[in-house]
């Protein structure tokens, strides 16, 4: 046991055990003598030694030598009741640690005591008291340290080499070596790879946390917040006096005088020259002009055909609806000659006759049919009133149509077709039949014409103007709207009732000569025109003293309002003023009394085409010769024979007034009114004959004509008057009949029909729309030059 | 410019004279930039309707319209 402590670094204390026979002897019984707290024992040493030398086995034999080395007198004995040495006993070895033991504890006690009683007095103010330097205590770290440290353990061997002495001082022969020569003067080291790295490394665990990266930021911004501002502003005026102030004063009059004359030379300049005229677009015209060939071409837009009611017909005449784009109205007639019409003793096997109305929607099925009586021969449409409808039939009479009930279908059929998908519902409304029309008004066979009615004209209206003209006694005006021409030699004017048909006309009143047409406001109770409408002047053509009829085919009349001035009090133009009385020429219905009055400003000339190939250029206006109290015409009628066939086309130039186209036979000509010696252009005669002709509507010197063998000869006078500028083929068959017409700024088409029933719609090509530059005053000057020739 | 005289009516005789002050101020100062000895005498402005003439002066406009 003691050899053990002496390891544990406690090398005087000696754990021992201490029976009771012991503890009786040296009064350090357990509980008695020695406690806890009172664990300190002195026993003396000659005491301890005489107990090793009487009993047999001591307590203390294990520390006996201890004992016996012991300097001392007395033994510390403690009682350890703790165990701490392991032994209830120990023996203290040494005097030092022998009053360490009995004494720190009271100086530890003690200082305890002086700590508090410092700490009371006063808490803050501890004297610093550097650290008192102590001797070392061994505590056995020092072996430890000895036995860790490195020592060398063998002896080192010394050797000394040297060079043997005589090889000192030599001299020396050096040279050189490559060192790559000789493969072993120098070792190296390769690099190799080494076969332990090799191995890749194909998975490896890793472990990875992902942490969000956190940032705070904050800003501060000013806030600015829209507010509604308005201003109301209106502009700076002088009153009247600063107005007056300022415009009297002296610097004004300056000012004016200095400026006015810069002002003056500008508007001079102004008048000189034209400042708008624009001389880009003058430019451009005069380039194109002078190129070599523009393309003249007429461009297939659409044909129209109908098999069930156009077979087998041809196309007499073709009219453009006035103001609804894209309806084009189409009138058909048998192909018979006249010898089979009149043999032809049952009517019913003829297909009832209709007039289509085709739409460039709808290029199958006809919009709108109108039913007519007879074959129609030629219709207008009329130009007031897109929906009065008048045409002439094949046996002289005149009927009217009024289709205000379907305008608005006709209207919609050109906004079905903007759209780009026909809908369910137009094939339905397709599929059905197109509505029939009945005619509204039809006239008497008595006094219409005795043979098919070939040319039929509408007058522009008069004006219903009441008020002017106080001193008739009939209010409504008279105004004859309607003229009609036919080979059987006669003129036929027609009026129209002001209000929409059908109109009530009255039982006869006044007659004179022949039957009345009644005025209109009076009452009937008769409720359709049918058959009772008759015209209201009747010219005969026919020379007094030669004898001889003529049978128009074509009429040309000029408008017969051209000259009409509202500021001078002239009563309204009332044809039926101009007319005398009972001239064999003229035949006239008057209603009433009338002042009759002579208005010598009306130009009651006109032209017309016969069958026969004449054109007779007369007047229907008569006066009374003094004398003989004859009427006697002013004029003569001018006839000329120039053409070979019917004339199938007069026509004024929509551009001058007294310019007129005729197309007849195997040529044409162009005439002026004024000119009495012949037409101021004539063509040589061609192989095929001219069946149809239409001036152009924008450019004046360019005019259309058909052909028998389905061609369309483009006439421009101002590139060759000898021959046209163009041929086109249009169909198989003769051309029945053309005309042009605006669709719109750019788009301008020809309707052109054919014997075999079907009308095709042409487009007109750019060169062909817009004139020229200064096209209208080279085709007068070219028009005035011919005239000066015949001259 | 406030209007002094004019022939046309009130309010399209103020909005010439405001759109035209400004246009021959911009007018002279071009002109006086390129040449500074320089300075606008005469002003018109063709247009496809109208022509415009304005004689500029130190105190005053004078504004002409004229039509084809």
């Amino acid at each position: 046991h003691a050899i053990l402590l002496s390891f544990t670094g406690h090398p005087e204390i000696f754990p021992l055990i201490f029976t009771t026979k012991t503890q009786e002897i040296f009064n350090c019984r357990i509980g008695e003598d020695v406690t806890e707290k009172n664990c300190f024992k002195l026993i003396k040493k000659e005491d301890i030694i005489q107990d090793l030398k009487t009993a047999a086995i001591s307590d203390f034999h294990p520390v006996k030598k201890v004992v016996l080395e012991y300097p001392g007198e007395e033994l510390l004995v403690v009682f350890d009741a703790k165990f701490q040495y392991g032994q209830n006993f120990y023996l203290v070895a040494s005097e030092e640690a022998k009053e360490n033991i009995l004494k720190p504890p009271e100086t530890a006690e003690e200082k305890e005591e002086e700590k508090e009683e410092n700490r009371e007095e006063a808490l803050e103010v501890q004297p610093y008291k550097p650290p008192v330097q102590k001797p070392w205590v061994s505590l056995g770290s020092e072996r430890e340290v000895e036995e860790e440290s490195v020592k060398e353990t063998a002896p080192k061997i010394k050797y000394m080499v040297s060079r043997v002495q005589r090889r000192f001082g030599a001299p020396l022969t050096l040279t050189d070596r490559n060192a790559s020569h000789v493969g072993d003067s120098y070792v190296e080291c390769t690099p190799y790879q080494d076969k332990t790295f090799i191995i890749k490394v194909l998975e490896n665990d890793v472990g990875v946390q992902i942490v969000p990266k956190v940032r705070e930021a904050s800003t501060q911004t000013k806030w600015t917040y829209p507010k509604n501002a308005a201003t109301q502003y209106f502009p700076r005026q002088l009153s009247s006096e600063e107005k007056e102030e300022s415009l009297s004063s002296k610097k004004l009059k300056d000012f004016l005088t200095s400026v006015h004359l810069r002002m003056e030379i500008a508007l001079q300049q102004n008048e000189i020259m034209n400042p708008f005229f624009d001389d880009w677009k003058a430019l451009a015209e005069d380039e194109s002009s002078s190129d070599g060939k523009p393309d003249v071409y007429l461009k297939a837009y659409q044909s129209f055909t109908d098999l069930h009611y156009l077979k087998n017909k041809t196309i007499s005449c073709v009219c453009w609806h006035p103001t609804i784009h894209g309806i084009i109205a189409v009138s058909a007639r048998e192909q018979l000659s006249y010898e089979e019409q009149v043999n032809l003793s049952d009517k019913s096997l003829l297909q009832q006759p209709v007039i289509v109305f085709w739409s460039f929607s709808d290029p199958v099925h006809p919009q709108l049919m109108l039913e007519c009586p007879q074959d129609i021969y030629c219709f207008q449409f009329r130009p007031s009133d897109p929906n009065i409808i008048a045409g002439g039939c094949v046996n002289g009479q005149v009927v009217l149509w009024d289709i205000s009930e379907h305008e608005e279908m006709l209207q919609n059929a050109k906004t079905v077709a903007d759209g780009i998908q026909p809908s369910l519902m137009q094939v339905q409304q397709s599929s059905r039949e197109p509505p029939l029309v009945r005619h509204c008004a039809i006239s008497s066979i008595q006094y219409s014409h005795k043979k098919p009615v070939t040319d039929i004209h509408w007058q522009p209206d008069c004006s219903e103007d009441h008020q002017m003209d106080a001193t008739l006694e009939n209010k409504a005006e008279i105004c004859m709207q309607l003229v009609t021409c036919s080979p059987d030699g006669s003129i036929l004017f027609w009026d129209i009732p002001a209000t929409k048909l059908p109109q009530p006309p009255s039982s006869g009143k006044t007659k004179v000569k022949e039957s009345l047409y009644m005025p209109p406001d009076v009452p009937d109770t008769s409720k359709h025109l049918d058959f009772c409408w008759k015209p209201l002047i009747k010219i005969n053509l026919c020379e007094s003293d030669i004898n001889r009829e003529y049978s128009p085919t074509r009429i040309s009349l000029r408008e017969l309002h051209y000259r009409y001035k509202t500021s001078e009090k002239m009563q309204p133009l009332n044809i039926l003023q101009l007319l005398a009385k009972g001239s064999p020429y003229t035949e006239m219905n008057i209603s009433s009394s009338k002042n009759l009055k002579v208005l010598e400003s009306i130009s009651t000339d006109f032209f017309i085409g016969t069958e026969d190939g004449e054109i007779v250029y007369s007047d229907w206006k008569v006066e009374m010769d003094s004398d003989s109290a004859k009427p006697v015409s002013q004029k003569h009628t001018q006839e000329y024979i120039i053409h070979t066939g019917t004339i199938n086309t007069l026509q004024r130039s929509p551009f001058f007034k007294d310019t007129i186209l005729s197309i007849g036979g195997r040529n044409f000509a162009i005439w002026k009114e004024g000119i009495m010696n012949g037409p101021i252009l004539q063509s040589s005669c061609s192989t095929g004959r001219n069946t149809a002709g239409h001036w152009s509507l924008t450019r004046p010197g360019v005019f259309f004509i058909g052909r028998d063998d389905g061609n369309i000869d483009i006439w421009d006078l101002m590139k060759k008057t000898y021959e046209p500028c163009h041929i086109q083929n249009i169909s198989k068959s003769a051309i029945s009949f053309i005309s042009p017409w605006i669709g719109s700024p750019m788009q301008h088409f020809l309707a052109v029909s054919d014997d075999l029933g079907v009308l095709h719609v042409l487009e007109i090509c750019q060169t062909l729309i817009y004139p020229l530059i200064h096209e209208l005053a080279n085709v007068l000057d070219y028009f005035e030059r011919e005239a000066r020739y015949l001259k | 410019g406030i209007p002094v005289r004019t022939t046309l009516d009130n309010s399209t005789t103020v909005q010439y004279a405001g759109l035209l002050r400004e246009l021959t101020r911009k007018a002279r100062s071009a002109v006086r930039d390129i040449d500074p000895q320089n300075d606008l005498t005469f002003l018109r402005i063709r247009s496809k309707k109208h022509e415009i003439l304005v004689a500029p002066d130190k105190d005053y406009l004078l504004i002409v319209i004229q039509n084809p």
